[in-house]
């Protein structure tokens, strides 16, 4: 690929997503807009940069911004943020809303395993929470990912990566070779496509936010901006929680780590320890 | 060390498992159905059994119930590992006393996920 093409896709996709692309993932650009530029009845890659270069097809845009999403994820991922929010976050919550209104943001929710294992968690408890109203919101920039999510339909490979086999038997019925979550978790979590660039003001505010293994993907700048902007919808005594590779130390001091808990953040201010019984 | 005890009639399957498991640490034994499985569990108790289910001699669901009918002994955990992978017969074997499940083909990402969650890693 030419120098200038690179630059080009770079500039393109850290515009529409947030996509950092350093010079040694021109191979990245190549296995993914490749079989897109095929798809569209372009013959290759430089075909397929002058069309971008030349007309503004905002539907090529999208599909070259999505074809570049890394979309992997599964159930129960890393664990520890699901336990904690089972032990620390809900008996929390549970306490502090008189309202029994409770907020779930999922913020880069992909094909949806996080989103359901925390549907899951609540299911497991349900006599707690049935009165309660409880919304989990997954968002995603990539609608093809969001399809699958709402479909909630799984491979067995899927089922297989962190999803205890109760649960498997408890929330699924297999329909051939597919593992369909069952409605009464489907219905838990409300699917909407949502860029982490545009503005959060339509979200309205959270008592959880998972944003998971997907601000690896961007630069510094957007990193600050997008945890500062998380930092104002999440409620005072909120939690977030972020990726094994993903922190805010160094970023934003609007938010800090609690200590002993991978990958769980609150607010600066407040006094998430005391809350949660993690002192 | 933790002991695993593979079982299963296919000399290749055991292979595979044996490189993902001792990869993941663990002491290897191997044994090629339930009988034999159960010989090797009166001669050396394991921490773990993976567990095929159709095999010559006594299949593994015979095995579990065997095993899960002894008295005195540290239950091992069993963790089957089979190309049944219908709604009956992982809750047959789950209420047979299975900890987990794995549904063949395995890799060892999944290995490490199931063995992650029943506690051994
Ligand atoms: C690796 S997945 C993470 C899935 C899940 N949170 C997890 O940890 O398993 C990253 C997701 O972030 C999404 N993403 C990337 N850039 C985004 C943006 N600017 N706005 C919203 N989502 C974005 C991708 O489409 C992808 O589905």
């Amino acid at each position: 690929m030419k120098n200038q093409d690179f630059e080009f896709l770079a500039g393109l996709l850290k515009d529409k997503s947030g996509l950092m692309l350093t010079p040694d993932k021109v191979y990245l650009l190549e296995s993914r807009l490749t079989p897109l530029a095929r798809k569209r009845g372009l013959d290759t890659l430089d075909a397929l940069v002058m069309k971008l270069r030349t007309s503004r097809d905002d539907s090529l845009i999208k599909d070259v911004t999505e074809a570049m999403t890394t979309n992997e994820s599964f159930f129960f991922r890393d664990n520890t943020p699901f336990d904690i929010f089972k032990n620390h976050v809900l008996p929390a919550m549970e306490k502090a809303r008189t309202t029994k209104r409770l907020r779930i943001w999922c913020a880069a929710a992909s094909t949806g395993q996080e989103p359901y294992s925390l549907a899951i968690l609540l299911k497991e408890q349900w006599a707690k929470w049935q009165n309660w109203n409880i919304e989990i919101v997954g968002t995603d920039i990539c609608t093809q990912v969001l399809e699958k999510a709402k479909a909630g339909a799984y491979s067995q490979f899927e089922v297989q990566r962190g999803l205890p086999i109760q649960m498997l038997i408890k929330y699924f019925k297999q329909e051939g070779d597919v593992w369909r979550i069952n409605d009464d978790i489907k219905n838990m979590v409300k699917y909407r496509p949502f860029n982490l660039l545009d503005s959060f003001g339509m979200l309205g505010s959270f008592d959880v936010i998972y944003c998971r293994n997907v601000l690896i993907y961007f630069d510094q700048p957007t990193k600050k901006d997008v945890l500062e902007r998380m930092s104002n919808t999440l409620a005072k005594d909120g939690t977030l929680f972020l990726g094994a590779a993903e922190t805010v130390l160094g970023i934003t001091d609007t938010l800090r780590p609690v200590r002993g808990q991978r990958g769980m953040y609150v607010p600066s201010g407040g006094n998430a320890e005391e809350l949660m019984g993690l002192k | 060390m933790k002991l695993c005890l593979v079982v299963d009639d296919s000399k290749v399957i055991r292979k595979v498992a044996r490189r993902i498991l001792e990869e993941l640490n663990f002491e290897i034994e191997e044994a090629v159905d339930g009988q034999d499985a159960l010989d090797a569990c009166d001669r050396n108790l394991p921490d773990v059994v993976l567990l095929d289910w159709n095999m010559p001699v006594m299949d593994g669901l015979e095995f579990l119930k065997a095993i899960r009918a002894k008295d005195g002994i540290e239950q091992p955990v069993v963790v089957f590992c089979t190309t049944e992978n219908d709604m009956s017969h992982i809750r047959t074997a789950i209420e047979a006393g299975a900890n987990e499940y794995i549904m063949k083909p395995f890799d060892r990402e999944i290995i490490e996920a199931k063995f992650t969650q029943v506690g051994l890693i």
